[in-house]
């Protein structure tokens, strides 16, 4: 039997194309603005001691450097502070040498996969919360400048690696006395160590990782050890925000904890 | 045991309408479809829901609750005080045909702009071997329902209309993703993904994960994996420049493997 | 009023596994095909089936093949089934299964990579291809998709992705359209409306293939959804063809019994697959008490001897949990009657203790969240509440098994709305296999008519126009009755009067109270406009409901034995000489359902051949036996 023309239908189904009106911003009776409130604190409080934490200059005591300048690769950097003993940057570089590094760790954060999240809705309420209307005319997401260089988080990953093996030098470096000798511990070092588990923790748990580990691979099955090395960071991600936020914290009080000790505030004797 | 519950539920056709008042009874261990079923026997009979497994597996009864996406079949009745006034509408992002009933056209057109499973030409049926660990990861995003809350929800397409064109939704780019991660799927579907669907629109705010009522990690294994993809292919010097030097086979580079 | 018109080649009714696998054949054999279905496209109640397809792959167990699966088939069917249903049934599901992995499925594997598959009720060895407890929207999705990919082929040939085949989704079909009145007059179109719309519809099509599943909503306790109106049925009989089969209802064992608005909800049987007991409320295990004589050789009679089963098949014999369907849901029934019930009216079905937590969500994913999201139930810690629950008719349109052609020409059907394939009773697995099956062969049936056919026959207008005034009727009596109280009235007749267990008098009842619900249902109405009125959807399924019910009343009155999915208080023995009987329903030209008696055609040399003399005289006359006897003895 030969094909018979269809003739297209006269009338679609579904005719008037229009939305639910509906004025009302969001129906939701819930406080859906209290996550990104929070989210906007905490983020916000990070900023404000990340931007003092930069400019205080006492970052170092015996056997402790304040996370926030290290590694310090500067002449300026006292004898001690400087990582390996080496100042490779020399004596040009005049701000405080923290500037030098923090590139690395604010860009993992700036363009980790969670914190993403966390400041497109708290910041930029893009959106606020799950079905409430964002109040922007426009959208374009992560299609064009500057969103569009997000994807370059995988970099910032290396990079928060390197900077996960220093602060785990300088985790080791504390466990001496502030005569050099080893076998120290004092509270400092358990904060900086608690500091450095979680710092690894929150790095490893990262998307990129993740996709690096085996993530990309269509055969898991025959790749059984990068499987085995997906398979952890799998778990780890599942926590990647909390994470995000323990580390956060943990690398503020380890370094606030060590600036108050460089300052002389905290001096008991097992500090 | 039952008591009398407060309803709000929109009414009206093709975007006119507004939130009519209703006050029904609840019995115990019901859910808000029941209650919507109880007022299409009762007091309204032309009052529109989709509906059909009432088991939260075929996805049809996707609605708004409280403002929020839910399956009305999924909802009990419980997580409501007894004096709450719940809020009945038709999702958002999608024309309205009738009350509670929502033209979800959109989602099968994007459906049909998605490249169909692409396997290698010489595999014969019965002939396919994968492993488990090979295929459970689009296992997981085979369990979509096709509810379209996650479509409903994201914000890209809800609260800009215009985007609908460049923008395919988390269902289907999660579509493309199991695709992607399928072992015996040939097609390269990277570039496609970012330029053609929009994986670029995504900011990862996961309203998508939070909605989807199987659980689905939509986000963070489906939309992230993706974005990883597409930087391997578009973003990444290193691979670029790995894949010139050591030649991988085959014209798909990051499939190896 | 005007009427939208279509013209296809094929016109497919239900976008289930079957419709959608009819559909894809006829479109791959170059049909110009419509795909009509109630529901959104992918919605259809095979989303619903959870445990899997029966097909003897043997991937698990290689001593499987397709004539122990024709064996286990007809024996599950109590001998009742269509034979050559059966035999291709088992011969072909392979195919089908590996086919769909080729459109993208991703079945459960094996260690080898192989498609992995598990033990189910009534089946002898591991046999369901499936995927977790989601295997139906796997399929479904599959099957989706593969029109998608035929869409998309089109797009590129033909610039018109629908040029060959479309979906017509949210549009219901009331009426089959004919050449003429006569019963053997070809078959012309179908008649319907757009649910959206309201707006009524016309499709100008040779062939029609019923894919419509079943009648799960002319009853209270159903594990169906509101499709299951019984629309195929309904609109064969009206345009002349038979049903058979339709006394044997599959009652599931385990439905939910709780809460009350999730009643009937299945609960997988591979729950009991993957080692579930069930225990009555004195904890007693109780399938061992019910194990029928006809299987006593083949089901455990220890604890110990059923648990050693999961780990060693071979050398142990089954849990009594694995009795086919309707041994345990009778045995369910008289549990609970017996005062030995759960809290809730139904029994415990546990796998708590049984397998670790976690291996329970892996397992049984869906369960698990199907019970903590509507009954606040963790399987992995609590007992679940089942009993048994309308799940699955075996009758249907009677149709050649080659072809799915039914006795009105250019009329198919295939899956659930079909009949013979089941027999009594349907092994759960079956039906998966069987939409794959014989959707392509109903798909190839309708193609190959179509080569054969001279002319289209065409629409008359008499006809036409008939279904147009029955279609708006119920808006136009807007103070008429309220349908929504005639179907629960409908409901409530059928579950308690020709439900799991039936007697002579109750059945009589119910044909009275069916007699009257018609009357009352030519009188409902439905106020409100055309637009998406759930009303005046409903007042038009009441009359499938009704004619289908009828028919179910009417064949299980006159069947006086116990088989399968017919039990009778009154008659409670399998008798052989009601093997040898089909009750063939019809409608008179007045418009009443007539029932006559239909002999079930003896099975070929080479399949009887395939069951031992033992086992045959449980079920076949003496004459039977002695045919075979002649027959072995000459091989």
């Amino acid at each position: 039997m030969t094909q018979t023309t269809a003739g297209r239908p006269i009338n679609e189904p579904g005719q008037r194309k229009q939305r639910a009106q509906i004025s009302a911003r969001t129906l939701r009776t819930d406080r859906w603005w209290l996550a990104p409130a929070i989210t906007f604190a905490a983020l916000a409080s990070f900023l404000v001691y990340g931007f003092w934490a930069i400019f205080d200059t006492s970052y170092f005591v015996e056997p402790y450097i304040a996370p926030f300048s290290s590694p310090c690769l500067t002449t300026a950097c006292p004898e001690g502070a400087r990582f390996l003993g080496l100042a490779p940057i020399g004596d040009w570089f005049a701000l405080p040498p923290g500037f030098l590094i923090l590139g690395l760790p604010a860009g993992f954060r700036l363009t980790c996969y969670y914190y993403r999240k966390g400041y497109y809705r708290a910041f930029w309420l893009s959106p606020p919360a799950c079905s409430v209307a964002e109040p922007h005319k426009k959208y374009t997401g992560e299609t064009r400048l500057p969103l569009i260089l997000q994807n370059i988080h995988r970099y910032f990953f290396y990079g928060a690696i390197l900077i996960a093996l220093v602060l785990t030098w300088d985790a080791v470096l504390a466990l001496r006395d502030e005569n050099g000798s080893w076998g120290h511990v004092g509270l400092g070092t358990i904060i900086l160590w608690v500091n450095v588990v979680l710092i690894w923790s929150y790095t490893l748990s990262c998307h990129s990782c993740r996709h690096i580990t085996a993530g990309r691979l269509n055969h898991f099955s025959k790749h059984p050890v990068r499987y085995k090395m997906w398979t952890f960071v799998s778990k780890l991600n599942r926590r990647h925000m909390l994470l995000a936020w323990l580390s956060m914290y943990s690398v503020m009080i380890a370094d606030l904890y060590v600036r108050l000790v460089a300052k002389g505030i905290v001096n008991f004797p097992f500090a | 045991m039952g008591y009398k519950a407060k309803f709000r539920v929109w009414r009206g056709e093709g975007g006119e309408g507004k939130l009519e008042d209703f006050v029904v009874e609840v019995n115990e261990g019901e859910v808000v479809l029941d209650v919507i079923h109880r007022l299409q026997a009762t007091q309204a009979p032309d009052l529109a829901v989709r509906w059909n497994c009432k088991a939260g597996k075929c996805g049809s009864c996707s609605m708004e609750i409280n403002g929020k996406p839910r399956l009305g079949c999924m909802t009990r009745m419980s997580t409501f005080e007894e004096n709450d006034t719940i809020t009945v509408t038709p999702m958002r992002t999608f024309p309205v045909i009738k009350d509670l009933v929502t033209d979800v056209s959109f989602n099968y057109q994007k459906a049909r702009e998605i490249p169909s499973f692409t396997p290698p030409q010489d595999v014969k049926p019965g002939e396919y071997r994968m492993q488990q660990i090979d295929v459970e990861r689009s296992q997981e995003f085979r369990k979509c329902i096709e509810c379209f809350m996650c479509n409903n929800v994201c914000h890209v397409i809800r609260d800009h209309e215009e985007n609908k064109q460049a923008f395919a939704g988390p269902r289907f780019l999660m579509r493309i993703a199991e695709l992607d991660m399928h072992p015996y799927d040939v097609a390269d579907r990277k570039n496609e993904a970012q330029e053609e669907h929009g994986l670029g629109y995504c900011n990862i705010t996961k309203c998508c994960t939070e909605v989807c009522p199987e659980h689905i990690k939509i986000t963070d294994n489906a939309l992230i994996p993706m974005k990883e993809r597409v930087v391997d292919r578009k973003y990444d010097p290193l691979v670029w420049l790995g894949n010139k030097i050591f030649k991988r086979s085959g014209s798909s580079p990051a499939k190896s493997g | 009023m005007d009427i939208e018109r279509h013209e296809y080649d094929v016109v497919v009714i239900g976008a289930g596994g079957a419709g959608l696998r009819a559909a894809i054949e006829a479109r791959q054999q170059g049909k110009r095909t419509a795909i009509v279905c109630k529901s959104l496209f992918g919605k259809a109640h095979t989303v619903m089936a959870e445990g899997g397809a029966a097909a003897a792959m043997g991937n698990v167990n290689p001593a499987d093949n397709w004539m122990v699966h024709f064996r286990d088939t007809m024996r599950g069917g109590k001998f009742l089934n269509n034979w050559r249903m059966a035999e291709l049934h088992a011969k072909e599901a392979a195919d089908r299964v590996w086919e769909l992995e080729a459109w993208g499925a991703l079945f459960d594997r094996t260690k080898d990579g192989k498609i992995s598959q598990r033990n189910f009720g009534g089946h002898e060895y591991p046999r369901l291809a499936h995927v977790g407890d989601r295997t139906g929207l796997e399929l479904i999705r599959t099957l989706q998709q593969r029109v998608v990919a035929l869409q998309q082929e089109d797009q590129e040939l033909h610039g018109d992705a629908e040029a060959y085949i479309k979906v017509f989704a949210e549009c219901t079909i009331t009426r089959l359209l004919k050449q003429g009145p006569e019963p053997e007059a070809p078959i012309s179109g179908a008649f319907g409306y757009w649910r959206e719309t309201g707006r009524l519809v016309c499709f100008d099509a040779p062939a029609v293939v019923l894919a419509t599943g079943g009648i799960g909503k002319s009853y209270t306790v159903t594990s169906n959804s509101w499709e299951y109106t019984g629309d195929g049925h309904a609109l064969a009989l009206l345009a002349g063809a038979k049903l058979i089969n339709m006394e044997f209802i599959q009652f599931h064992p385990t439905g939910m019994v709780w809460p009350p608005s999730v009643r009937g909800i299945l609960v997988t049987e591979s729950v009991r697959g993957d080692r579930g007991v069930l225990r009555n409320s004195e904890g007693k295990r109780f399938m061992f008490d019910y194990i029928p004589e006809v299987f006593k050789d083949k089901y455990a009679t220890s604890e110990e001897e059923a648990d050693r089963w999961y780990d060693d098949q071979a050398g142990n014999r089954r849990p009594p949990e694995l009795l086919p369907r309707d041994e345990v849901a009778r045995a369910i029934n008289s549990e609970v009657k017996a005062g030995r019930g759960s809290p809730h009216g139904g029994v415990f079905l546990s796998v708590v203790g049984r397998l670790s937590p976690a291996e329970i969500v892996r397992r049984l994913p869906s369960m698990h969240h199907q019970f903590k999201e509507l009954a606040d139930v963790d399987i992995t810690k609590e007992a679940m509440e089942v009993g048994p629950t309308c799940h699955y008719i075996m009758g249907g349109v009677e149709v050649d098994a080659d072809t799915g052609a039914s006795s009105v020409p250019g009329l198919f059907a295939a899956g659930e709305v079909s009949g013979g394939m089941h027999g009594s009773n349907r092994l759960g697995g079956n039906s998966l296999s069987d939409l794959l099956v014989f959707g392509r062969r109903a798909g190839a049936g309708a193609a190959a008519y179509l080569d054969g056919l001279a002319a289209r026959p065409v629409i008359s207008a008499e006809t036409l126009q008939d279904a147009e005034q029955e279609a708006v009727a119920p808006l136009s009596r807007a103070g008429g009755e309220n349908p929504y109280e005639v179907h629960h009235e409908l409901q409530r007749t059928m579950n308690e009067l020709v439900g799991i267990i039936r007697k002579a008098e109750e059945m009589r009842e119910a044909l009275e109270a069916v007699g009257k619900l018609k009357e009352r249902a030519a009188g409902t109405g439905a106020p409100g406009g055309r637009i998406y009125n759930p009303g005046w959807h409903l007042a038009l399924d009441l009359r499938n409901m009704l004619l289908v019910s009828e028919c179910v009343a009417r064949a299980a009155l006159l069947r006086e034995e116990s088989r399968g999915g017919h039990t009778r208080d009154d008659y409670p023995a399998m008798s052989a000489e009601w093997r040898r009987k089909l009750l063939r329903c019809a409608l008179t030209p007045g418009g009443e359902v007539a029932i006559e008696e239909a002999v079930q055609p003896s099975m070929r040399d080479d399949l009887i051949a395939l069951f031992d003399r033992a086992e045959l005289s449980k079920y076949v006359t003496a004459d039977e036996l002695a045919d075979y006897d002649a027959l072995v003895k000459e091989s």
